[in-house]
């Protein structure tokens, strides 16, 4: 039995056991999609219906992005009481969750944290991309986190790990949630010892020419279907500055000069929260690079004020609080 | 109309955008804490100390009170330059806004920087209500390195 069949074993057990205790009302996971390579989210809220989870490396949706609505007081009757939530993590929508209880957007105690042992998510795209963009019958990932696929046919092949890995994957130093009520875990998961930046190295190290030539050709492909903004947990406004009209900050159309506010805007607005989950870059329609400008954020809070998100409950958000010696080198003098 | 005078005609249109260019003057907003920097520009002005008058004021209660989307909707709306100044680290009125501000400011230059704007279009600065010769020199310099850099010609929204 494979690893990722075992995990699933033992998520469907543990559920099925929480549902029995009267523990949850509600459990957020993943069932098989009706199309082969694909899981999608599904909400389970009784013993019955435990069987359909699923655990492997398809499961890309951060599960995080749920959890704002079923807590928000917002359109629930008088004397709604908060439900009680399992959820199945990963290591980044485990760091998600907990912004979100930082935030004040999830009650900690309403919150079990089911923690799965992550090897990295399967990017479909670039599976498509390797079998020359036709869609297999039939695979499933491997011990290994590398994929089989069966073609119309009957053809077989393997990809390798690092050919379908999502680039946020493949440096995750956090593969399993660092906060967790329960370990759902035959063995554990390696892990890297810290993110590698190189590519954000890179990309500062450019003339700025080719930097804001680059930020126009990406941004340029935008359409504003604002779904790096449903995606990501941590954009849970309940009017987004860019739909906002009282004030007007942009305006709703593709102008190069709103759409690049937007993404300077919203990505600004993850300084400190975001965990480089990639959710915003799977459901970009457009295929925007948005990661090495996310990841710039990441990197600076981490260099800047030594905070990594999503880590711990008690450690204040770095744009909350403030050291009386922090770097300000910036400061223009006279 | 004659190709010749098509031609003309383009050649005055390029002549004046040109005059244009060497008229241009940046146009800067500032923004400045009601305790501090604001006093500190009054001061200048009472004191008589000359300084260019590229700027436009905002007065706003603490530097803290900056939303960057100020600083972007600003840009983006065709100003050429952003200073934002608020009181010396330890001297805001309310204590600490101008800390969680500098680590805002941090990362919003950085950011700036890192998509291909020039630094020099957004600035930060600390001027206190005695320092009206100070903010004299800080605008002279937040000038002179928008000037260098020339008319915004990213983010603004063009019309």
């Amino acid at each position: 039995m494979s690893a990722n069949v075992r995990t699933s074993e033992e998520l469907k057990s543990a559920a099925r056991k929480l549902f029995e205790e009267g523990k949850i009302d509600l459990l957020i996971g993943y069932e098989r999609g009706t199309l082969p390579l694909r899981t999608t989210p599904c909400f389970i809220t009784s013993a019955e219906e435990v069987d359909r989870l699923v655990w492997d490396g398809f499961c890309s949706n951060n599960l995080a992005a749920y959890l704002p609505h079923l807590f928000s007081k917002e359109g629930k009757p008088k004397g709604w009481q908060p439900p009680k939530v399992a959820i199945v993590a990963k290591g980044c929508d485990g760091r998600s969750i907990i912004g979100l209880v930082k935030e004040k957007q999830a009650p900690r105690e309403n919150v079990i944290i089911l923690g799965v042992p992550c090897r990295g998510i399967v990017d479909l795209k670039k599976v498509l991309r390797a079998l020359d963009h036709k869609e297999p019958v039939s695979g499933e990932a491997a011990e290994d986190a590398s994929v089989i696929v069966r073609l119309d046919g009957g053809k077989e092949i393997r990809l390798g790990r690092d050919e379908v890995l999502f680039d946020s994957c493949k440096d995750c130093p956090h593969p399993e949630a660092p906060v967790c009520d329960l370990h759902v875990r035959p063995e554990i998961p390696e892990k890297k010892a810290e993110r590698d930046f190189t590519d954000v190295a890179d990309f500062e190290a450019k003339s700025p020419r080719e930097r804001w030539d680059y930020f126009v050709r990406e941004i340029s492909k935008c359409i504003r279907c604002y779904a790096c903004r449903q995606a990501c947990p941590n954009c849970y406004c309940a009017t987004c500055f860019a739909e906002q009209t009282q004030p007007k900050w942009i305006g709703v159309g593709t102008d190069l000069s709103e759409v690049m506010i937007y993404h300077l805007g919203r990505i600004f607005h993850q300084a400190g929260r975001c965990v480089d989950c990639g959710a915003c870059v799977r459901a970009c329609p457009m295929s925007i690079d948005l990661r090495v400008f996310t990841r710039k954020m990441v990197k600076d809070v981490k260099e800047l004020f030594g905070y990594e998100a999503g880590i711990s409950v008690e450690e204040p958000p770095p744009l909350c609080t403030f050291k009386t010696d922090d770097d300000q080198s910036f400061i223009t003098e006279p | 109309m004659t190709n010749m005078e098509t031609a003309e005609k383009e050649k005055t249109a390029e002549k004046q955008d040109s005059t244009q260019v060497s008229d241009w003057q940046p146009r800067i907003v500032a923004f400045l804490c009601n305790w501090c920097s604001y006093a500190g520009a009054d001061l200048a002005g009472v004191s008589r100390i000359q300084y260019p008058t590229n700027v436009r004021v905002i007065r706003v209660p603490c530097s803290g009170r900056v939303n960057p989307l100020f600083i972007l909707s600003a840009l983006r709306q065709g100003v050429d330059g952003v200073l934002v100044s608020g009181c010396h680290p330890g001297d805001c009125h309310y204590i600490s806004g101008n800390f969680v501000a500098r680590r805002k400011f941090a990362l919003l230059k950085n950011w700036l920087e890192y998509v291909g704007i020039e630094p020099e279009r957004v600035q930060f600065s600390w001027v206190s209500a005695a320092e009206g010769g100070r903010f004299a020199q800080i605008l002279q310099k937040v000038i002179e390195g928008v000037r260098r850099v020339g008319p915004i010609q990213k983010l603004n929204k063009l019309i």
